[in-house]
């Protein structure tokens, strides 16, 4: 089966005066229709700049992205703006605090002329029912919503126009435990019910073992490790990858048992 | 035993607003012994973040904030002092690390002028190269290498992680009793945060500094804090020895936070309720278990 997405050789360099940075260095892997890709790593090993190639705001410096088997071109037409879609991590500046909640979601079914203009408001009543919000949220504003409320509105703007691949930027990280855990249950659901792909960019590998089909490892713009969460979590062959796992914060004596034979220390 | 260097007794708060009066804080009793670091663990709106500002004498300020409670600073009671007094007391004797260490640290000052300024608050006539000479050894203390570099920076010539350790070592300037650390390491990398977390346990523990640690992280708490109180709407619904609690969440709030932090070990996304009526059940006392 031919891959959705294929990553092939790409490469991504920033110009800072004299300097040279080396965001993304000859990187390939393929997205599985339907499968949940994670992307993970620290602050500059490149997954955003990965992100952001996928999407079109910035084309590679060289390689090539290939979508449904057709090269994406580095301006992208309006079929493919509509295909792939993004939430990003702060959903208070991803949200114009100008734009009603309903407006917000609007402008993507305008832009992209989806249904009969007179159905907009009943889609957009479906859309709110489907993040689990109730549809009087069309009216209210952004700043009148809490943190996973917003979160909600930003994934329904994403799937507002019948995205196929979703990339989420840290979708979760800016909320707390109780709201993660209800957002990754909503980006599960809608993925079974959508048949969705997703691409989850995060630095938090505990988030990625429960809800991943395979693990990407980013580690100063280079490719280190790709393969399932179960393998990963049981034998990481990179030493990067163990150090990210060794610093997730865990909770019961079990992880903590698994997280000292990761640091191969013995304790009997 | 010495006298607790905070002692918090009933402590209620409720704000004014148009709609009425919103109760906030239902009297939570809370107490850190010296050189003790204690979580306070919540959802966003619990009301640990509150609980913080009035211990730091910030919430009294607003005029709509009604606060009734005893609140006991190294045996003093902090509500018979006067603002200035209360003033005196914050930059000195306590302290705070706020979540976002790039938006707290002022942008259009160096860090060496930011670390002075702090330093005046013990030390009002403490001049420049005293300040640098000084500063640069705490830097050193949290791990920065090139502490000239750093000081001779603004905030945003340095990364979050750097910034937070700065933070962290202003924070600990003036030797303060008691630490308040507000989600420290949230903004941060989880590798950058497992970094800054057992750099400032090593520091307190070296200073026998007394530390509030507020958090909505249970995993973090229990690699940090030696007790922990699990606050749900304003009241304390468990409390015990982080072993104890950890070894045996007894309130359904707490098992529900539990569960809500993704596992190593895989098992999927937890179903977390909305809201049940368990979490109000009587508060979980770890402590009077091991008594009885």
């Amino acid at each position: 089966m031919n891959p959705l997405l294929s990553v092939s050789h790409v490469s991504k360099t920033f110009r800072l005066g004299n300097h040279e940075i080396r965001a993304v260095d000859d990187v390939s892997f393929d997205v599985a229709e339907g499968e949940c890709l994670a992307i993970v790593g620290e602050s500059g090993s490149g997954k955003s700049t990965i992100a952001n190639m996928v999407l079109g705001i910035y084309p590679p410096s060289d390689g090539t992205l290939t979508y449904r088997g057709a090269e994406l071109p580095a301006r992208r037409d309006l079929s493919h703006r509509r295909a792939i879609q993004l939430v990003q991590q702060n959903p208070l500046s991803s949200l114009n605090p100008k734009r009603s909640i309903g407006a917000s979601l609007r402008l993507p079914l305008d832009v992209h002329k989806i249904g009969a203009a007179g159905d907009r408001r009943d889609r957009i009543g479906a859309l709110l029912e489907e993040v689990g919000l109730p549809d009087d949220f069309a009216g209210r504003s952004p700043a009148a919503l809490s943190g996973g409320q917003r979160q909600r509105v930003a994934i329904a703007r994403a799937l507002a126009c019948e995205s196929e691949l979703v990339v989420l930027d840290e979708p979760t990280s800016a909320l707390d435990v109780l709201v993660q855990a209800r957002i990754l249950k909503l980006l599960q659901q809608l993925r079974a019910q959508r048949s969705l792909t997703y691409i989850f960019i995060t630095h938090d590998l505990a988030v990625v073992r429960n809800i991943a089909d395979r693990v990407a490892v980013f580690e100063k713009g280079k490719l280190v490790e790709l393969d399932t969460p179960q393998r990963l979590f049981a034998e990481p062959s990179a030493e990067y990858t163990r150090s990210l796992i060794s610093a997730v914060p865990v909770v019961g004596n079990d992880e903590v048992r698994l997280r000292e034979q990761l640091a191969g220390i013995d304790h009997g | 035993m010495s006298v607790a260097t905070l002692d918090i007794r009933d402590l209620y708060l409720s704000f004014r607003g148009y709609v009425g009066t919103v109760e906030v804080l239902h009297g939570i009793s809370l107490h850190i012994d010296r050189g003790e670091r204690v979580a306070l663990v919540g959802e966003s709106g619990s009301g640990k973040s509150v609980t913080a500002r009035i211990v730091l004498g910030l919430l009294q300020e607003l005029r709509s904030a009604h606060v009734s409670g005893e609140l006991l600073f190294e045996g003093t009671d902090l509500t018979t002092l006067s603002a200035a007094a209360r003033h005196d007391l914050r930059g000195t004797k306590m302290s705070m690390i706020f979540q976002d260490p790039t938006s707290s640290l002022n942008p259009v000052y160096t860090i060496a002028t930011q670390f002075h300024e702090v330093q005046k608050r013990a030390l009002p006539t403490l001049g420049a190269a005293e300040s640098r000479a000084m500063a640069a050894k705490m830097l050193g203390d949290v791990s920065i290498t090139e502490p000239d570099r750093v000081l001779d920076s603004y905030p945003f010539q340095l990364s979050g992680g750097m910034n937070q350790r700065v933070m962290i070592a202003m924070a600990l300037a003036n030797e303060p009793s008691l630490l308040i650390a507000d989600e420290p390491g949230t903004a941060l990398d989880v590798t950058v945060q497992a970094q800054t977390l057992t750099l400032m346990h090593d520091l307190v523990a070296e200073h026998e500094t007394s530390v509030l640690f507020i958090s909505h992280n249970l995993g973090v708490v229990r690699e940090f804090a030696d007790r922990v109180y699990v606050i749900y709407k304003g009241r304390i619904v468990e409390k015990g020895r982080t072993q104890a609690l950890f070894g045996n969440p007894g309130h359904p709030y707490t098992r529900a936070l539990m569960a809500a932090v993704p596992k190593i070990t895989g098992g999927g996304v937890a179903d977390v309720e909305e809201a049940s009526e368990a979490f109000a059940e009587p508060m979980v006392d770890h402590d009077r278990q091991a008594v009885a």
